[in-house]
This record gives structure tokens, C-alpha cells and sequence, in this order.
């Protein structure tokens, strides 16, 4: 087990009111598995990726919870501790490369930075040399073209695949053991998004990476991962592995996602879901689907459903199935 | 018809209810930062006793023209709280009525200047890339790149230095502020799909201009209307404090502060009145500019 | 042109100055939509299918080529000048319900708006019809009196809908309509936009990258690539055999959830390179620099429209 997450409460506060996000997420990756998370829009799938790495935003709390990385809590370790392994272990790989890269310096800068802290933290500092070298490697890896043209780039010069390559890049440097990708290609082209999967892909194979792969596309989930979390409104649905999942979806919220997703062979979707994502200041005190699910019972309205192992590979958390 | 009716009921009751609901949501939100509450209160309060200065103030006659030398120079006590000047005129009372003076400056002012500017700033932001844009824009950069207080003064001292006519000449300077904050968030909403959708649903430029953009901008225009309410007060003390504001006998602050200043130090209480006045009030619409501004952020 | 035609477009062009140079967004783009059809216009971005429909719109005027509407009105004026018949007959649909409806203005008010300008209703009786519109949509009244930021980002996009709907048009772009949104809520919106069609007899121009949006809704397609049209064919056939390398590069480019979605992935075909700048398109065959099959004449000449059965045309040398 590399990574396990059990119970986490992330809360933000606000100047008016306190945001209860995440609701007792659980989750688990093992060394070399590659793991999705199925969250829409406002799930807090961001916001659990962002605590694993510690780097919630200033008015983020986590009043309970535990998070276990390699048999260290990482809710518990020190800033040494926490910035190696940030800068050695575990690469994110975030949504917007315009927003994550800085549009001030070069990428030559930018990559400097990240190789130098690395290998200072191995002990070694670096050569101009070395790190060139390594600069070079590394976009050699993701397939830029012309290297040291990008090298001498600002981030506006370069195309939106040609960016996200640049984030890969660098997710890479730092994740020796576990990469974490936020919706890698949200703002991409189809056709360029197909090269970055397939790059992702590929270099997770060759570096034996763990992955957790953060999406709301469905296809995207199905095409990268063995195993797969779903998640709504803070809460974790739904556990399967990938094939299972997507064959016989257990909990109405996934079954529903699913038949809601257009597909290539046939015409006709299902009803999709009525109501939106709710009120973190307010949220439901029983199951948070409860208000938009159409199998609702009165016992969801209150009491939140427990984790129910359905199969040996399958686990769902929802009262239909108590 | 009887349905038609009572539908139309249903949804005006439904109308009320949600104004009343968002009224209450501004309240919640104005009310959570303690200082605007003490900011509108304090307004309310000076407010009160600028409308009722007749009957709050110890001695209503001391406001104007009154003497009572054997009264002069009386240092602050029971009888006189913030004790007498020259003329034996209670200070306490006259403050009173300078807040009268201090409202009407206000009012006078922002009348002026907001509807103005933010009428001409819509035009120019919508029209941009036109003929009224550059006449608008032009026209309060040339009122901006004038030193605002050498216009005042000099407007002031051509008409006949009274509080009415330096507040025009403070409206003057002012209203080009307007244009610029109005125009430029026009500039950015207009290419906003939602005001597209308008267009090309057939929505008349009047509706475009006040109903679609202007209640997008109202919150920033109202914060900086609260927080101009001081400068208005400031700029007029500091004209009347030259001698071409309000002219004694006149209870206005600035010319107390003025006028009491040649008694400094030893009748520092004449003119420690008069200028704790002007700070109470810019305090207060300070105050009260930061809760509002609260309220609008938190959208 | 013949009776059935909506909407004719010819040889339209549409060029924006940038500091850059001159972006051909559109360059030389010629289709018809029929009455009551829904015509997906898809392509990735620069592909200038966007620009198309704003072009319809009146957002901007073109830079050549003609419009044609029912065969009497002259698109190539501006939103501004045209006639107000002509407003209430054409309507959009945003892609972002989030900006295209006015977050400080109430749900009633919205759509409200085309009511009154085109008179739809007596004033008494807007809000009976904004109530009656608001279900027809599928959200209940209780809408009217919500502002858009309360509601979530599918039924926002039933209101701006809605709105579209209110002056009873007969043409509706919907420009990345359904993009923006979650895959539970899109749903929720095609399945509206598909009953709406069926019942009024609409017709849509669509507008998307999303082939398996297209899939669902539009009877024919057209693949946009750097300002120009590719391939244009009926949904069925287009799915079945699809023939321009873009297109079969698109269609094997979605990653799918099926086994079935699979199959119908052109085989033998990979995605590869980036989109060429629409300053400075590649001369020829526009995508000519990432086909796997590029022979000489695909970089000197513009093919030629290959018309491989009665409604299925594709522009590609490697059928000539």
C-alpha cells in the first residue's frame, strides 16, 4: 500500500461561513497501480488531490481524518519531511499549465528550479551542465520537439499541448513514486488530448509510477485506470475495480453518470440528473446524493450510508444495498 | 380569468418575497464586520442630529450670527460641553448645525456628480471605438489632469464664495472619477455574452444600459459613493478653510475649524470641536464604504 | 437552393488583424442547413467554427461570401441593422450559461426580455408564460424568482434555452451548447434540446467538438479544420465510414467506454502533431502536415469536393 486515505474532512473557511468539502473520503493506491477518481464540477476532487500533497490553500482545514503515504501520516510530518517528499516522490500534474507555470520566466528557469531542489535534496548540487542535460532528458521524454527552443520559451510562446508536455515534465521530475494528474487535459484539443493520455500512459509504464487520475470524463477514467473511486460531493460513492465499475455499476449516482454519457454507437441518452451539486455550507446530513437520487428512502435523508463491500472487488456506499 | 388572477397574486407575492429575502441577505452579510455596523449607526446618529439640529443643540440660537462677549472664550464644561469661542457662542451647538451644513454638502455633491458620471460613463464605455467615446473620455481627462483643488478655488473665487457654489466647483472636479470607474467596467462587460444575448435578442440600448450593465457595477459604484461622501467634506472644510467656502457667521465645520484656528493654542477647544466633527463623519462614511464593499466582494 | 433550404451559406470568409498577422478564421465555407434538421458544424479550436456562427449571428460582418435566411433576407448585415423579425427568428445559445446570462438579474426577468421586445404576450401576462416556458424546459416555476448563480450549471442552461425559445423562432445556433456542462447535466439539456426539436420543428445549427454529442443529436455532419470543410456527411454514415484522415484521426482520438465505442474507432490511425496556426496555414490541403498519407499534390493543390455517394462529400486527394 503506498498511499491510503481514511476519514478526511476538509473544510474551508470563509469570511461568512465554513465550506464542510470533503466528508470522509477514503481511498487507496498501491505501489504501481493506477487509480481514477470520477468527480463533476465542485465534487472536491481538487481539493483532495491538494491535501494529499499538504498544499490546501490558506483557509483549508482538516479537522479529522488521516492520510498515510509509504507508512508515514502525512497530516502529522514536518515541513523538511513534507517538502522532500513533495519535491522527490509525488508530482500533480495541475489542470491549467497556464496558470501553473509562471508566465514571467523562461522554461529554462522554471525546470532549473525544480531539477536543482531535487538533486539538493539527494545531496548533490548541481552543474549549469547537469542541469541542462537533465533539462533536455526530460523534455526529450515527453516528446517536445526541439528542446532547447523550449527551453528558451515563456510559457505564452508555447502551444496549449506543447504547455502541458512542459507540466508533465516537470509532475515528473518530482514523482518518483506517485503522479497525481487533475484533469491533465481539460482545456486540450481531442486529437492533442489523445497524445498526452498516451504520453501519461506510456511514461507511467516505463517509470512504474503510481497514478491517481482525477477526471470527470468518463472515457478518459476507463481508457487510463485499474481501479477507480467515485466521487460526489465530498463523498466517496462507489469502489471498483475499473471493468467492474463501468459494467455493473453498483450506486444510482454512477449508474446514472454513466447511461448520461453520450457514446459513438448508439443514439440516446439517459435523463441525466435533476438538481445541482449541494450547498457545502449546508450539506445534506445524510447521504450527500440523497436529494437528487431517484431511489431515495427516508433513512438517506438523515443517516449517512456506511462503506458496503458488494463483491470481493467492489465496494459502494449507499443504503439501497444495506 | 379567475385563473389568471389568481396566478398573478401567487407571483406577486413570490416578487415580494424574494426581495425581502435579499434584503437580508445584504443585512446578514453587512452585519457580520462589527466596524460598518458602528459606521452606519454613527452616520444615522449624526444623521439624526443634523435633521433635528433645532431641538438637539443646547443653545439653536448660537448656530448663526449671536453675541455674548461676557460668555467668550469659556473653556469646555458642564454648561458649555465643548466650550464657547469668541463671540460666546456654544461650540457643541454649532457643530450641531455644522453637521446640517456637512449632509447638504453630500447630498448636493453626489447628486451631481453620480448620476452624471456614471450616465456618461455608461455611454462611453458601451459606444467604445466611437465618436462619443473619445468626446467623453477626452473630456474628464482634461477635468482629471486639472489640480483638483487650484479648480475648486479658482471657480470659487469667480462666483461668489458661498457654500453653494464651492460644492459646484467640487462637483465639477468629481464627476470625470465617475466616468472613469463606470467606463471601464462598461468596457470590460459589454463584450459579455450576456449583454450579446440581449443584443441580439432586440433589447433597446436603454435596457443594455441599465439593466443589464448597470446592476453589475452598482456595488463598486455605491463603495466608492460611501467613501467619497468623507472627501466631499474634506475637500469643502479645506475650500472653506481658504476663505472661499461658507462664510461666517455660517456654522459650517471647515470654517470653524478655520475661523477658531487664529485662537490656537491657547482656545484649542474652539477648533478641536469643529475638526473632531469632520473625522467623525469621514470615519463613519469610511466605515460604512468598507461594509458595503464587504457585502458586494462576497458575490 | 431549393424550398427545404433554411439557411444558405456560400463561400464565406471571415479574416481577424491580430498582431500576429491576418488569422483566416473562415476561408471559403459553403453548406446548407434544411428546414428542421440539426446540422452539427464541428472542429477543434481554430478550426473556425465559432466564428461561422457568430458570422450567422451578426456578431461580426463577413469578409466575403453570402447568407442567405429563408431565402429573403441578406445575413451579411450586422445584429444591429437587422430587421427585428429577424432577431426573433434566429436565436443563440451560449456555450457558458455561466457568462450568457446576467448573474444579477433574476430568472423571470431573463426571460422576460425577448417576450416584451417582440411582444410574444400581453405585458399582464408575461409571467404566466415564462412559468409555462420554465416547464417546458423541465424546471418548475419556482425558477423565476432564483438568480442564475443559484442554480446549477445544467439548469442554467435550460433557462438560457428557454430564453432562446421564448420568441418562437424557427433557427437556434447552439454555440458548444452542452461543453461546458457535466455529463449528468448534459444529458439532461440534449435530451431537452432533442424534445424541443421534435415537437416545434426547430432547426439547429450545432455547433461542437464533441462527437458523441453530434452523435446523438444532429442527422448530418460537416469536420471543420482551419477554416475550411473537410467532410460532410449523414450522422449514420458519417460514423460508419468516415473518410477524411482528420476525421478518422478525431474519431480514434476520444477515448470511449465501451467495447462497442470501440469498434467504431477507425482502425490504423494515430493523432499525431499540433493544429498549424491559422495565421500561416499550410498551402494545399490545410491538413496536409499531419496526414499520415500526404502525397505531393495534397501540398500544392486544395482538393477538390469528392462527392462519394448522394449526401457523403469529402475534400481529400486520396479519393480523387
Amino acid at each position: 500500500m503506498l498511499l491510503e486515505i481514511n476519514d478526511l474532512h476538509v473544510y474551508y473557511k470563509s469570511y461568512w461561513y465554513i465550506l464542510k468539502v470533503l466528508n470522509g473520503v477514503w481511498l487507496r493506491v498501491d505501489k504501481g497501480e493506477r487509480v481514477g477518481i470520477i468527480g463533476e464540477s465542485g465534487s472536491g476532487k481538487t481539493t483532495l488531490l491538494k491535501s494529499i500533497l499538504k498544499i490546501l490553500p490558506q483557509n483549508g482545514i482538516i479537522p479529522r481524518g488521516e492520510i498515510r503515504y509509504d507508512g508515514k501520516n502525512i497530516l502529522k510530518l514536518g515541513d523538511n519531511e513534507l517538502t522532500k517528499i513533495r519535491r522527490k516522490e509525488i508530482g500533480i500534474i495541475f489542470q491549467d499549465p497556464m496558470a501553473a507555470l509562471n508566465p514571467v520566466f523562461t522554461i529554462r528557469e522554471q525546470l532549473y528550479d525544480i531539477i536543482k531542489h531535487k538533486m539538493m535534496i539527494e545531496g548533490h548540487n548541481p552543474s549549469s551542465r547537469e542541469l541542462h542535460e537533465q533539462a533536455v532528458k526530460i523534455l526529450n521524454d515527453v516528446r517536445l520537439p526541439d528542446p532547447e527552443r523550449v527551453l528558451e520559451s515563456y510559457p505564452f510562446q508555447l502551444s496549449g499541448g506543447m504547455r502541458q508536455r512542459v507540466m508533465i515534465a516537470m509532475a515528473l521530475i518530482s514523482a518518483e513514486k506517485l503522479l497525481l494528474a487533475d484533469e491533465p487535459t481539460t482545456n486540450l484539443d481531442v486529437t492533442i488530448q489523445d497524445q498526452i493520455l498516451k504520453l501519461i500512459h506510456k511514461l507511467v509504464i516505463e517509470k512504474n509510477l503510481s497514478t491517481i487520475l482525477v477526471s470527470h470524463a468518463l472515457g478518459m477514467v476507463y481508457q487510463m485506470t485499474d481501479r477507480v473511486f467515485v466521487l460526489y460531493a465530498g463523498d466517496i460513492m462507489e469502489e471498483a475495480g475499473t471493468n467492474e465499475l463501468f459494467n455493473h455499476p453498483k450506486h444510482p449516482y454512477t449508474q446514472l453518470l454513466i447511461s448520461s454519457t453520450p457514446r459513438l454507437s448508439s443514439v440516446g441518452v439517459g435523463e441525466g440528473i435533476k438538481g445541482k451539486i449541494p450547498d457545502y455550507r449546508n450539506p445534506p446530513p445524510g447521504c450527500r446524493f440523497a436529494p437528487r437520487c431517484p431511489y431515495v428512502m427516508d433513512k438517506c435523508i438523515n443517516m449517512k450510508p456506511g462503506k458496503i463491500q458488494v463483491n470481493k472487488d467492489h465496494v459502494v456506499s449507499c443504503h439501497l444495498y444495506d | 380569468m379567475s385563473g389568471t388572477t389568481t396566478s398573478e397574486v401567487k407571483f406577486s407575492e413570490l416578487e415580494k418575497k424574494i426581495k425581502r429575502e435579499n434584503w437580508r441577505r445584504i443585512w446578514f452579510r453587512f452585519k457580520k464586520s462589527k466596524l460598518s455596523v458602528i459606521g452606519l449607526s454613527m452616520i444615522l446618529i449624526l444623521l439624526f442630529m443634523a435633521v433635528f439640529a433645532e431641538y438637539i443643540a443646547p443653545y439653536p440660537s448660537h448656530a448663526g450670527l449671536y453675541i455674548a462677549f461676557k460668555n467668550a472664550y469659556k473653556p469646555p464644561s458642564l454648561e458649555h460641553i465643548l466650550g464657547t469661542d469668541m463671540y460666546g457662542r456654544d461650540v457643541f451647538s454649532r457643530i450641531i448645525f455644522g453637521f446640517r451644513y456637512a449632509f447638504m454638502m453630500i447630498g448636493l455633491v453626489l447628486s451631481i456628480v453620480v448620476p452624471t458620471g456614471v450616465i456618461l460613463g455608461l455611454i462611453a464605455g458601451y459606444y467604445r471605438g466611437t465618436f462619443i467615446e473619445t468626446v467623453i473620455v477626452r473630456l474628464s481627462d482634461i477635468f482629471i489632469s486639472l489640480p483638483p483643488l487650484v479648480l475648486a478655488l479658482s471657480i470659487a473665487s469667480i462666483l461668489e464664495p458661498n457654500i453653494f457654489n464651492s460644492m459646484l466647483a467640487v462637483s465639477l472636479m468629481w464627476w470625470p472619477w465617475y466616468v472613469k470607474l463606470t467606463y471601464s467596467m462598461t468596457v470590460s462587460l459589454r463584450n459579455e455574452p450576456f449583454i450579446l444575448a440581449a443584443e441580439s435578442q432586440g433589447a433597446s440600448t436603454l435596457h443594455i444600459l441599465f439593466r443589464e450593465l448597470l446592476p453589475n457595477e452598482l456595488g463598486t459604484i455605491l463603495t466608492k459613493v460611501t467613501l467619497d461622501a468623507g472627501w466631499v467634506i474634506l475637500i469643502g472644510a479645506a475650500i472653506s478653510f481658504v476663505g472661499l467656502g461658507a462664510q461666517p457667521p455660517t456654522p459650517d465645520l471647515g470654517t470653524m475649524v478655520s475661523e477658531y484656528s487664529k485662537y490656537l493654542p491657547e482656545y484649542w477647544w474652539m477648533s478641536l470641536g469643529p475638526a473632531a466633527g469632520i473625522v467623525l463623519i469621514i470615519l463613519a462614511f469610511n466605515l460604512l464604504g468598507d461594509g458595503i464593499r464587504d457585502v458586494f466582494a462576497g458575490e | 437552393m431549393n424550398n427545404d433550404t433554411i439557411l444558405s451559406v456560400s463561400d464565406l470568409r471571415k479574416y481577424f488583424t491580430t498582431a500576429e498577422g491576418v488569422v483566416r478564421a473562415v476561408d471559403g465555407v459553403s453548406f446548407n442547413v434544411k428546414h428542421g434538421e440539426t446540422l452539427a458544424l464541428v472542429g477543434e479550436s481554430g478550426s473556425g467554427k465559432t466564428t461561422t456562427g457568430h458570422v450567422i449571428m451578426g456578431f461580426y460582418p463577413p469578409d466575403g461570401g453570402k447568407i442567405i435566411y429563408k431565402g429573403a433576407y441578406e445575413l451579411s448585415i450586422p445584429m444591429k441593422k437587422r430587421p427585428l423579425e429577424l432577431k426573433r427568428d434566429i436565436q443563440i445559445v451560449f456555450q457558458d450559461p455561466g457568462t450568457s446570462l446576467n448573474p444579477k438579474r433574476l430568472v423571470k426577468d431573463i426571460i422576460s426580455l425577448p417576450l416584451l421586445v417582440h411582444r410574444i404576450v400581453d405585458k399582464s401576462r408575461v409571467y404566466e408564460k415564462v412559468a409555462e416556458l420554465l416547464e417546458y424546459v423541465g424546471l418548475s416555476e419556482e425558477y423565476m424568482f432564483r438568480y442564475p448563480h443559484e442554480l446549477g450549471g445544467g439548469e442554467k442552461q435550460l433557462v438560457a434555452i428557454a430564453r432562446a425559445l421564448a420568441p418562437n423562432p424557427s433557427f437556434i445556433i447552439l454555440d458548444e451548447s452542452t461543453s461546458a456542462l457535466d455529463v449528468s447535466s448534459q444529458a439532461r439539456v440534449l435530451n431537452t434540446l432533442v424534445k424541443i426539436q421534435n415537437e416545434l420543428k426547430l432547426t439547429y445549427l450545432l455547433i461542437t467538438h464533441d462527437l458523441g454529442v453530434v452523435r446523438n443529436i444532429s442527422q448530418r455532419v460537416m469536420i471543420m479544420y482551419l477554416g475550411k470543410i473537410y467532410e460532410e456527411a449523414p450522422t449514420e454514415d458519417f460514423f460508419k465510414s468516415p473518410m477524411h484522415p482528420y476525421t478518422q484521426m478525431l474519431l480514434s482520438s476520444i477515448p470511449t467506454l465501451s467495447e462497442e465505442d470501440e469498434k467504431i474507432k477507425p482502425r490504423g490511425i494515430e493523432s499525431v502533431g499540433e493544429i498549424p496556426s491559422a495565421v500561416k496555414p499550410p498551402s494545399g490541403c490545410r491538413f496536409h502536415t499531419r496526414c499520415p498519407f500526404t502525397k505531393q499534390i495534397c501540398m500544392e493543390k486544395d482538393p477538390p469536393d469528392i462527392v462519394v455517394n448522394n449526401n457523403h462529400i469529402v475534400r481529400c486527394w486520396l479519393y480523387a
